[in-house]
């Protein structure tokens, strides 16, 4: 009769067994170290900004917290109760992410096309594709101040405005858009090309009518990633819109968004509810554009074979 | 016959017309690339050449004195960055191999979820949180670690004073959190093409699954692993708003972690709205230095990366 060799784990000495464990559980720590603060951060941003957040919040314009709060603290009597508004960083966000979205999006796609369906492996292409890579590691407070440089240095006290905050991100999300594209466009299958080129078909038409449309959930996706990453974004806009506390749905003229506003209000006094309230309306907005585009790229794109 | 080749021509000169248009979209990134070099070296170009070399050495960035040296900021970037990436490194290796060896399908797209949130929280938010809510606790954390090593050599000037709990150490460790989902998300593609069959002769010759990650999956990934690290430096030292936050805004070349600092890309943001003159010129002169620095570590961190995922084609 032969033994057979133990192969159950419990034959293992005991030091690999516990090495194995001890390793398996500091992977699983590692998560929770990275979990827990993202837990906190949510909990807290909804904890203290579900209270500040009423129909008020929506069409507002933001309080004078400072002089609220001075007022108080010097004892008069008839301040009145602050109402905590933010429509005009909610209208500023949405006006330089979007006007960012339509300039920056399209070109991106385009530069994508090229990259993809004519660059190929071209020198050109090459050169094109590291570059939008370097572009992507720059950081985003130098598109700020690059535009600042260019845009509001020349113009002066009127150069800030929702334009040249628009043009700050659209610097920013550019090579993201080309280079998520790109990947996407990747993923189309060479038979669709084939097909319909031996049709008769140029390459532009291929393009806009086969490639294009095949890769059209996955580019929505990756865009609205790109929106999402523009939405939350500070420092570029600290530097080109300026700041305000009154509604201006206009291009031009000193702006505000969600982030410069609650980066401005952790220091101000009084102005950590208006800080939370921000920070939950962007969190929101920003996790619901990653949401969307996680379900779109669950359900519709083309998955890498 | 004429008319089909009238149809040609004129197919073929859309179709040129498209290429041409594609590829100048294509070469907008490159010419915003150079439009930031030339603009802002240009508007720097005046504290560049009234300083000289003192720019790198000296500490002082006096606005009244109008002396400008951007020491005290590239000291305080590197140190941030340097602990971040301490923080962040052995946290998102360890994840991206429970992501990519331990965990059961169901479990890895929750966690590769979590991940994505936490990459899409906005850094102000991070920021926000850090100053109004870690900010206290850390303070008592700093003292109680103070009194604890006051005589133990190397740590007693480490670990100094807490002032109020704006520091280094603060920033570095907000940082850290943000730069997981990076390095986490390039380790897993390096892992992800460690090849099956080594893998499984591993396991085959008796190895439980950590002999296995160390002696195959780590052994196999080490510039991939490496060049990740560095895409999360470049990220990290270009991170601003967050550490604009919490790093108490006084710059100096200190070895206490627990001191208030300041970092290049915070004082740009903190000081160029309002800047004028020589000021304004050094402020985006050190924008600039940004720039190179993060540049360097990105191209060396890419070349690793494509060099580590060149290892796919091997297999």
């Amino acid at each position: 009769m032969s033994t057979a060799v133990d192969l159950r784990g419990s034959a293992l000495s005991r030091r690999r067994r516990w090495t194995n464990r001890i390793a398996t559980a500091s992977m699983l720590g590692a998560f929770g170290v990275a979990a827990v603060p993202l837990v906190l951060v949510l909990v807290d941003v909804a904890g203290k900004g579900v209270p500040v957040i009423s129909a008020a919040w929506f069409t507002r314009n933001i309080p004078d917290v400072a002089s609220s709060a001075l007022a108080t603290k010097f004892g008069a009597s008839d301040v009145a109760p602050v109402v905590y508004g933010m429509a005009p960083a909610i209208v500023g966000t949405l006006l330089t992410t979007g006007l960012a979205t339509v300039l920056a999006v399209p070109l991106g796609i385009l530069g994508a096309v090229y990259l993809n369906e004519y660059g190929r492996s071209r020198r050109l292409a090459r050169v094109l594709r590291f570059f939008s890579d370097v572009m992507i590691g720059v950081p985003s407070v130098i598109m700020g101040v690059f535009l600042y440089a260019v845009w509001v240095v020349p113009r002066g006290v009127d150069g800030r405005s929702a334009i040249a905050g628009a043009l700050a991100l659209g610097c920013l999300m550019l090579p993201i858009v080309v280079r998520a594209t790109e990947e996407m466009l990747r993923l189309v299958p060479d038979s669709l090309r084939e097909a319909s080129l031996a049709l008769g078909a140029t390459t532009s038409r291929t393009t806009l009518t086969v490639v294009l449309p095949a890769a059209l959930p996955g580019i929505t996706s990756s865009c609205m990633l790109a929106v999402a990453r523009a939405a939350g974004e500070t420092a570029p806009l600290l530097l080109t819109i300026g700041s305000t506390r009154f509604l201006n749905t206009h291009l031009s003229g000193v702006n505000t968004a969600l982030s410069t506003q609650i980066y401005a209000n952790v220091t101000q006094p009084g102005g950590e509810p208006l800080a939370w309230g921000a920070a939950l309306t962007l969190i929101t907005l920003v996790v619901l554009c990653t949401v969307a585009a996680r379900l779109i790229t669950s359900r519709f794109a083309l998955a890498p074979s | 016959m004429i008319a089909a080749g009238a149809t040609r021509t004129s197919r073929g000169r859309s179709d040129t017309a498209f290429r041409l248009l594609s590829m100048a979209a294509g070469m907008l990134v490159l010419a915003i690339l150079v439009a930031i070099v030339v603009s802002m070296t240009q508007r720097a170009w005046p504290a560049f050449s009234k300083e000289g070399l003192g720019y790198f050495t000296r500490d002082k960035f006096d606005q009244v004195g109008n002396v400008f040296g951007v020491r005290a900021y590239v000291f305080g970037t590197v140190v941030v960055s340097t602990l971040a990436i301490a923080f962040a490194v052995p946290i998102s290796i360890g994840i991206a191999l429970f992501v990519t060896e331990v965990a059961p399908r169901r479990l890895r797209f929750w966690i590769t979820t979590a991940i994505d949130v936490l990459a899409s929280v906005p850094s102000v938010v991070f920021g926000l949180w850090g100053f109004l809510v870690l900010r206290p606790h850390l303070d008592d954390l700093y003292r109680w670690l103070h009194g604890h090593t006051a005589s133990v050599p190397v740590l007693r000037s480490l670990f100094g004073p807490s002032g109020g709990g704006s520091s280094f150490m603060t920033a570095g460790l907000i940082v850290g959190l943000m730069i997981v989902p990076i390095i986490t998300s390039v380790t897993r593609e390096v892992f992800l093409t460690v090849p099956r069959n080594d893998k499984d002769g591993a396991l085959a010759l008796g190895a439980t699954r950590w002999e296995m990650i160390r002696g195959v999956v780590l052994a196999h990934s080490g510039g991939g692993i490496i060049g990740a690290v560095m895409l999360g430096l470049g990220r990290a030292m270009g991170e601003t708003i967050a550490i604009a936050l919490v790093i108490g805004a006084n710059p100096r070349v200190v070895a206490n972690l627990f001191a208030a600092g300041e970092a290049m890309p915070s004082v740009i943001v903190r000081n160029l709205p309002e800047a004028g003159g020589t000021f304004q010129a050094a402020l985006i002169g050190l924008g600039i230095v940004l720039v190179a620095l993060t540049m360097l570590v990105n191209v060396a961190a890419k070349l690793l990366v494509a060099r580590a995922e060149r290892m796919r084609g091997a297999r």
